[in-house]
């Protein structure tokens, strides 16, 4: 059976291996061909739209709702047909999933009073996760006593008590609000740095992914999309999907013309990329940060005139949507720094010459969905 | 690719699972034989004459070809229109001064509401002979006409299903949405205009509701008619006669049959409703608090008064009853008529059997209720769906038919489960039987509050379920339990429709001596028994609420924020 291996964390050994995974419910097909790799001490992210499977696919791997087709390998160990207990890994849901009629000690300690361990050893054990998780007086508390985020810590504290070697944490931050998730995020990555368990985070978010993760698989319709680091994901999308999904997009649509030349409307644009045959329709993707507006001259690649027709102040730049005479139908949006708009005088009504250095462009075949 | 096996343990042998599964099908086979084959015996027994032979419709035809027996049905369907009429409209009223009022003392108000919940249905029969029978204390009330009858029974039917509708017309009438009425309000509509418009659409479900229940509760009961029918026949006593009297086993099955369907279409339209109840009221609506409104709460609390001192007239008028010597000429109070040995051969032992089959049906049926109800919630496997499903069975059969259908089953001969027929298991099965469905619904509610990764989280932990189900979902779902438990004993204690089938000298009832007494013109002591059975469910839900509140604090400390 060959098994894709995907570029990751070098020098680490493989530790999760899923082949040829699908998952059915009826006539409906929720995964198909799922090929994954994860390295030892890895996070990864399964990041997609609602209802693309990478929660039926965190689900499978711990074993709650078994697939249908393909295989699981933990640790050298076939997995794929063992019931959840005889799995290795903890789990943290959306929702806590506390037992509200224990306390946060005996929460943390569940898993580990039926391993024989003393009852000493037990309360060292989860002193420590306490501590660990800065909740080292929580212990006597109940869950409703708790804020979210704190709550949810402890169910962190809970599924990494028994030390296992796969951490599952599904959309763990959802449920929370938008401070406490940007602030818990990052105590979650910095634990699983400090201590190397190999982690895979199911979340719709791509900011959130993109800032915990080592590596994200994009799903979509069930299968993956693109596995790759955070910056490739970013800057080199595999896919429209990817390109569309993972941060802001403009796409251009067009008819691929002489070699490292795609005709848009009146035109001309040069491209880097060229595998594509002459006449084929296809999308241009470009950021609207990678958009220049200082230096462009005739002899500049890929430059254009356009008219601001709206800016939005975001802050550290200013996004314009621009309206391209030659383009009439496609909206684009571009960034400018502050201190161009500043400089140039960037405002709404202004025509305007920029251009879309060639190197930073990708070429998909088709167009957007 | 190496498979390696870890802990000793056999991989891929899912003991959880196979435990889970083991479960399901053991309450699915325990459904089957309890509810769906008895059922299905007296549907077969309408279908066949008295040798066993089938004959088709041939048993319908005569019911409907003899005039008496057809004349039960109009009988049965005048009484419980007549009781829902009246009914409905009282309850509403009494539920709505609950809910959207500020009347002073409304939890004393909504528990005499449910008095009449403790009690068998005999004892307002009795207590209405006494007031209006032909020695009555106040008998001109009724200018010349007679108690036994149609207007007894429905006295008798009002008093006993009016806190049935009360609670579904309580629980309908506090789903309000106080932004609607800001919302009328805000465009000057007057509060007529408002009942109509937001309040009484807003309850619709509930009077429907509450309305199918009344009218099958009166269509399917027997011991107001029993006792206060005289000569009026109806259904429920109909098909006694038939089969006790008349030992007339297929006629009194056709009558069985005939009785199911109102319940059926009760509880088909039901289910409708509360499907269209849940969606009444959204997430992010706001509750209603009622406002101070001197003249509507002054009317309010006098009608809520008038309610609730014909409530524990009646019950007052039973106890009287209970303790007068011999009415209406020896007018000492005692207690002799307790004295049962005197008017019964069993005497108090049916008041023990009673308590005995109570407390077995409340600590059995609670246990294999809420289990049942964990495994189809929590559990795996097709099994599931149709252990729900009986479940539902019970709540649209009425106690006479499950009885009648006991005797059926479990008397025929060859059934390897005979040895059943006779004993206290088979009071106790039926009687769980009979009642296991609002019990399923109460913990099947209280189970889907419960966070639904609780069991993966244990497997995760490599803890096994029944574990995770003994330390956190039963002390979870305590207050549901002890609910559950509560509700089988005041119905196991004051049945009598189902049990009547199937008692026999060892294992006498005490609402089957009330009847029996009653019968053989012992009414008085049929009184006292009736309040014996009265006050052990009203101490039983006094101390459920004194033990409850001090076990719920220190059991459910965890809620408290």
């Amino acid at each position: 059976m060959a098994i894709a291996t995907q570029a990751g964390a070098e020098g680490r050994r493989p530790y999760l291996r899923v082949a040829g995974l699908e998952k059915r419910f009826g006539s409906f097909t929720a995964l198909s061909g799922i090929d994954l790799t994860i390295q030892e001490g890895e996070f990864v992210c399964f990041l997609g739209p609602s209802g693309c499977g990478k929660t039926t696919l965190l689900r499978a791997i711990a074993g709650l709702d078994p697939q249908t087709g393909g295989q699981i390998i933990q640790a050298g160990r076939d997995i794929s047909r063992l019931p959840p207990a005889q799995r290795d890994y903890g789990i943290v849901f959306q929702s806590y999933a506390l037992f509200p009629n224990l306390t946060v000690a005996e929460n943390v300690g569940y898993g580990l009073v039926n391993r024989r361990m003393k009852r000493p050893a037990i309360a060292a054990r989860v002193q420590e996760l306490l501590a660990m998780i800065g909740l080292p007086d929580s212990g006597p508390k109940y869950p409703a006593q708790l804020s979210g985020g704190q709550q949810q810590r402890v169910a962190l504290a809970r599924a990494l008590a028994t030390s296992p070697g796969l951490l599952l944490l599904d959309e763990p931050l959802s449920a929370l609000d938008a401070r406490v998730r940007l602030r818990l995020r990052g105590e979650i990555k910095e634990l699983q740095r400090r201590l190397g368990v190999t982690t895979i985070m199911v979340t719709h978010d791509q900011e959130e992914a993109i800032s915990v993760a080592d590596r994200i698989v994009v799903m979509n319709h069930g299968h993956i999309e693109q596995v790759d680091t955070p910056d490739a994901i970013y800057r080199t999308p595999a896919s429209l999907f990817v390109a569309g999904f993972v941060g802001t997009m403009n796409f251009l649509t067009g008819t691929k013309s002489d070699p490292g030349r795609v005709r848009l409307g009146a035109l001309d644009f040069r491209v880097a990329e060229d595998a594509l045959e002459r006449g084929a329709a296809c999308t241009i993707c470009a950021r609207p940060e990678d958009f220049i507006i200082r230096n462009v001259g005739r002899d500049t690649p890929n430059a254009f005139e356009a008219t601001i027709a709206a800016t939005e102040f975001l802050g550290p730049v200013v996004r314009a949507r621009l309206h391209i005479p030659t383009l009439p139908a496609m909206p684009v949006v571009a960034d400018f720094s502050l201190n161009a708009v500043t400089d140039l005088g960037l405002a709404s009504g202004r025509a305007i010459t920029v251009a879309l250095p060639p190197d930073r462009l990708r070429l998909f075949p088709g167009a957007p969905a | 690719m190496t498979v390696l096996a870890e802990g000793g343990r056999r991989p891929g042998i899912d003991r959880d699972a196979w435990v889970m599964r083991a479960g399901v099908a053991g309450i699915a086979l325990a459904l089957f034989l309890a509810i769906l084959l008895p059922l299905w015996s007296i549907l077969s027994k309408s279908f066949e004459d008295r040798s066993g032979a089938f004959v088709g419709l041939a048993n319908y035809v005569r019911f409907f070809a003899t005039p008496s027996l057809a004349d039960s049905i109009l009988n049965s369907l005048f009484v419980a229109g007549m009781t829902t009429l009246l009914v409905v409209p009282l309850a509403f009223v009494y539920a709505y001064a609950l809910t959207r009022t500020c009347v002073p003392g409304k939890k004393l108000l909504a528990g005499i509401a449910l008095v009449p919940i403790l009690s068998p249905s005999m004892l307002p029969a009795i207590a209405l002979v006494y007031l209006f029978g032909n020695q009555g204390m106040i008998r001109g009330l009724l200018l010349g006409e007679t108690i036994y009858g149609p207007i007894g029974i429905v006295m008798g039917q009002v008093f006993y299903c009016f806190p049935h509708a009360v609670l579904i017309l309580t629980t309908a009438l506090s789903l309000a949405d106080a932004r609607l009425y800001e919302a009328a309000q805000s465009l000057g509509t007057n509060r007529r205009r408002v009942f109509f418009t937001v309040t009484l659409p807003s309850a619709k479900y509930g009077l429907a509701s509450a309305s199918f229940v009344v009218f099958t509760l009166v269509m399917t009961d027997f011991g107001i008619p029993v006792v206060i029918g005289g000569r009026f026949n109806v259904l429920a006593t109909d098909v006694y006669k038939q089969v006790m009297g008349q030992q007339n086993f297929q006629m009194g099955a056709v009558v069985a049959v005939i009785l199911v369907i109102p319940a059926l279409a009760s509880f088909v339209v039901d289910r409708l409703v509360q499907r269209r109840q849940v969606a009444l009221l959204g997430a992010r609506s706001v509750p209603l608090i009622p406002q101070p409104q001197a003249g509507r709460d002054r009317a309010m609390l006098a009608f809520c008064a008038a309610v609730g001192f014909v409530i524990l007239g009646i019950l007052g008028t039973a106890i009287f009853a209970s303790l007068v010597k011999l009415w209406p000429y020896n007018l000492s109070l005692g207690f002799a008529n307790y004295i049962f040995d005197d008017y019964d051969a069993d005497g108090w032992r049916s008041y023990w059997n009673s308590l005995k089959m109570a407390a077995a049906t409340a600590i059995i049926g609670t246990a294999v209720v809420f289990t049942g109800a964990y495994l189809v919630e929590k559990g795996k496997g097709a099994g599931r769906q149709v252990v729900h499903l009986m479940a539902m069975v019970p709540l649209a059969v009425p106690g006479l038919v499950l009885g009648l259908a006991y005797v059926f089953f479990f008397n025929a001969p060859g059934n390897p489960l005979g040895f059943l027929y006779g004993t206290m298991a088979l009071l106790v099965i039926c009687t769980i039987a009979h009642f296991y469905t609002v019990a399923h619904l109460t913990a099947t509610t209280a189970l889907k509050q419960l966070d639904p990764e609780f069991e993966a989280v244990s497997a995760s932990l490599q803890v096994p379920f029944w574990r995770t189900f003994l330390k956190v979902t039963v002390p979870v779902c305590l207050p549901a339990i002890i609910n559950i438990a509560i509700y089988l004993f005041v119905n196991a204690m004051t049945t009598v429709s189902a049990v009547i089938f199937i008692y026999t000298a060892q294992t006498k009832l005490a609402s089957v001596a009330i009847v029996n007494m009653n019968d053989s013109g012992a009414i008085a002591a049929a009184a006292a028994m009736a309040v014996v059975v009265t006050a052990t469910s009203a101490t039983v839900k006094l101390a459920e609420t004194l033990v409850s509140g001090v076990l719920l604090r220190r059991t459910q400390r965890w809620r408290a924020r």
